[in-house]
């Protein structure tokens, strides 16, 4: 849906050019939600703004659904924005606008319906977004969730295929996120759009990604599908981001269990596995005890997931790995 | 009390008055339709603006400046030959008006620029990202924006226009100020300074409530 070939961006800066990105590539497939998580200066803000041009790259190919958004000319260009939601961090509604005519905006300028049209298409929009009795409003009467479904809205006025979102969270409490996000994944599910967001939140990605990217320094130093990331993450960068949110202390530097004993291996178990009594089975089978070290247990998006790190003891311990790996369970060994 | 109010000319007062307004209203308008286009071209091509160009910004910048730094006085006088040209006399309301507009203009695109400024450039963003042409975004998102701003701005100019018209009298314009002048203080008719005076008072009173009210209404952060 969304490729870039060999794309990059550099700002000049006091006469000096300085790369924000670098020889990106980059595949967003049709239909998902691909997150991009990165601390601030990372250049993923950057590269969002590219998929509409809202930035022009310095060089490279960028294609979205067949169409090479770098070689469109103004006029083709406002009509390619017009198939591209986009919503932000601080909502960037206008404030001299109810919310309907924040909604029918787009409707407007793209001037193709008539008015009565647009005014029904409104209605069914802020139905979509539960805001139905706010359409005469003004945005600064409405919280800062209301407000983000309101960009929601206006967002999906033109009906568009691929949905932007820069930080569309970022503003928000833990609840009004955990809403807005679900409404996002709704959306996806039902009307097939494919969404990209950026966000310094591994909890965001984790809740609705099914891809994500993770960069640092203008490049992407680990992608992959979010549950891959997540549980076995390879790059400092996305340790430290998993690490943020899990407080998790086996991926901590330092920690090496030396007052432990027996050979240590870390478990994780992916969908049903994860609810599965497997652990104790093969205790009782194997005759190999365990102590757990560490451990957690959650959902990526829809998956039930689930990480321990045990110790091992009791001298068949490799026979119980070979029963847990036959049981669908992820077996590394961190100590043997 | 008709001692008091000897020198008065009601009539006088009345047609000067009407001088006033016509000439506050007639540069008022004249002012906004050139000085709204200029303060959006001077807010556009400003820095790190849509257009940004620098050497245009700054000629034009220039201009505004050259023109506000004169003095109204001065520019009266100069703007003589040019107002004959423009209406065929010097005098009277039509005589003040081109140079009341040439005086306020660069003050009024100034503040039109300074309340576009304010303008949050994520909504100009979000607006681009709509797809909206240079125009759309304009008169769409821009000058909706702003409204509350260059309403105000509009109010303080209305009242800088005011005591512009006042000093217009020199030229023959005619208006309340210029009675003030010639009456209440060339031929010291008191009475008539202070009616005058009142009466300007009570028209900048008016000029800035309603500026207010207009501000209140437009404004919904």
């Amino acid at each position: 849906m969304i490729e870039f070939h060999d794309v990059h961006k550099s700002y000049a800066v006091n006469g000096q050019s300085i790369a924000a990105l670098q020889s990106m590539q980059l595949k967003v497939l049709r239909g998902e939600i691909f997150g991009l998580i990165g601390h601030s200066g990372a250049g993923k803000s950057t590269l969002l703004r590219l998929i509409n041009r809202l930035e022009e790259p310095s060089g490279g190919r960028i294609i979205v659904d067949g169409v090479d958004v770098t070689a469109l000319d103004a006029q083709g260009l406002r009509r390619f924005r017009q198939r591209v939601g986009m919503i932000f961090q601080h909502f960037n509604l206008l404030s001299s606008k109810t919310v309907a005519d924040n909604v029918a905006m787009p409707l407007k300028l793209a001037g193709e319906l008539p008015r009565v049209q647009i005014k029904q298409r409104v209605v069914e929009l802020l139905a979509r977004v539960g805001l139905s009795e706010h359409a005469n409003k003004y945005p600064a009467q409405l919280s800062g969730g209301q407000k983000q479904r309101v960009g929601i809205a206006r967002a999906l006025a033109t009906d568009p295929k691929i949905l932007l979102c820069d930080e569309a969270t970022s503003a928000l409490d833990p609840q009004t996120t955990a809403q807005v996000l679900q409404l996002l994944a709704e959306i996806n599910r039902e009307l097939g759009l494919t969404i990209v967001l950026i966000t310094h939140e591994m909890d965001v990605i984790r809740r609705v990604c099914d891809r994500v990217g993770v960069m640092d320094g203008g490049v992407i130093v680990e992608h992959g599908l979010v549950s891959d990331v997540f549980l076995h993450p390879q790059h400092p960068t996305t340790q430290r981001f998993v690490q943020e949110t899990e407080g998790d202390t086996d991926l901590a530097p330092g920690e090496d269990y030396q007052h432990v004993s027996g050979r240590i291996v870390r478990l994780t178990f992916l969908g049903e596995a994860t609810y599965a009594p497997l652990l104790g089975r093969v205790a009782r089978e194997t005759g190999v005890d365990y102590s757990i070290l560490a451990g957690r247990i959650g959902r990526i998006k829809d998956q039930a997931c689930g990480q321990l790190t045990l110790a091992l003891t009791g001298g068949k311990e490799m026979l119980a790995e070979q029963q847990l790996r036959a049981a669908g369970v992820h077996v590394e060994v961190l100590r043997p | 009390m008709s001692e008091l109010l000897m020198n008065l000319d009601w009539y006088e007062i009345w047609q000067a008055t009407l001088d006033t307004l016509l000439m506050l209203g007639g540069s008022l308008l004249f002012t906004v339709l050139l000085g709204l286009p200029m303060g959006v071209l001077l807010f556009l091509v400003g820095p790190r603006q849509m257009f940004e160009h620098r050497a245009f910004y700054a000629l034009l910048s220039f201009f505004v400046n050259v023109l506000r730094s004169l003095p109204f006085i001065i520019l009266l006088i100069v703007m003589i030959p040019i107002t004959v040209i423009m209406t065929g006399t010097s005098l009277g309301v039509a005589g003040a008006i081109p140079p009341l507009v040439i005086g306020t203009t660069p003050f009024f695109a100034r503040l039109v620029e300074t309340s576009l400024r304010e303008v949050d450039r994520g909504i100009i963003e979000a607006t681009q990202a709509m797809g909206a042409s240079t125009r759309q975004i304009i008169f769409n998102a821009l000058l909706p924006e702003a409204r509350p701003g260059i309403i105000a701005a509009t109010t303080v100019t209305a009242i800088t226009l005011v005591s512009y018209t006042a000093m217009a009298g020199v030229v023959g314009a005619g208006g309340l100020g210029d009675l003030a002048i010639r009456f209440g203080y060339q031929r010291f008719q008191t009475d008539v300074m202070v009616v005058t005076v009142i009466l300007l008072l009570l028209l900048v009173q008016v000029l800035q409530s309603v500026g207010d009210r207009l501000v209140v209404r437009f404004s919904r952060k």
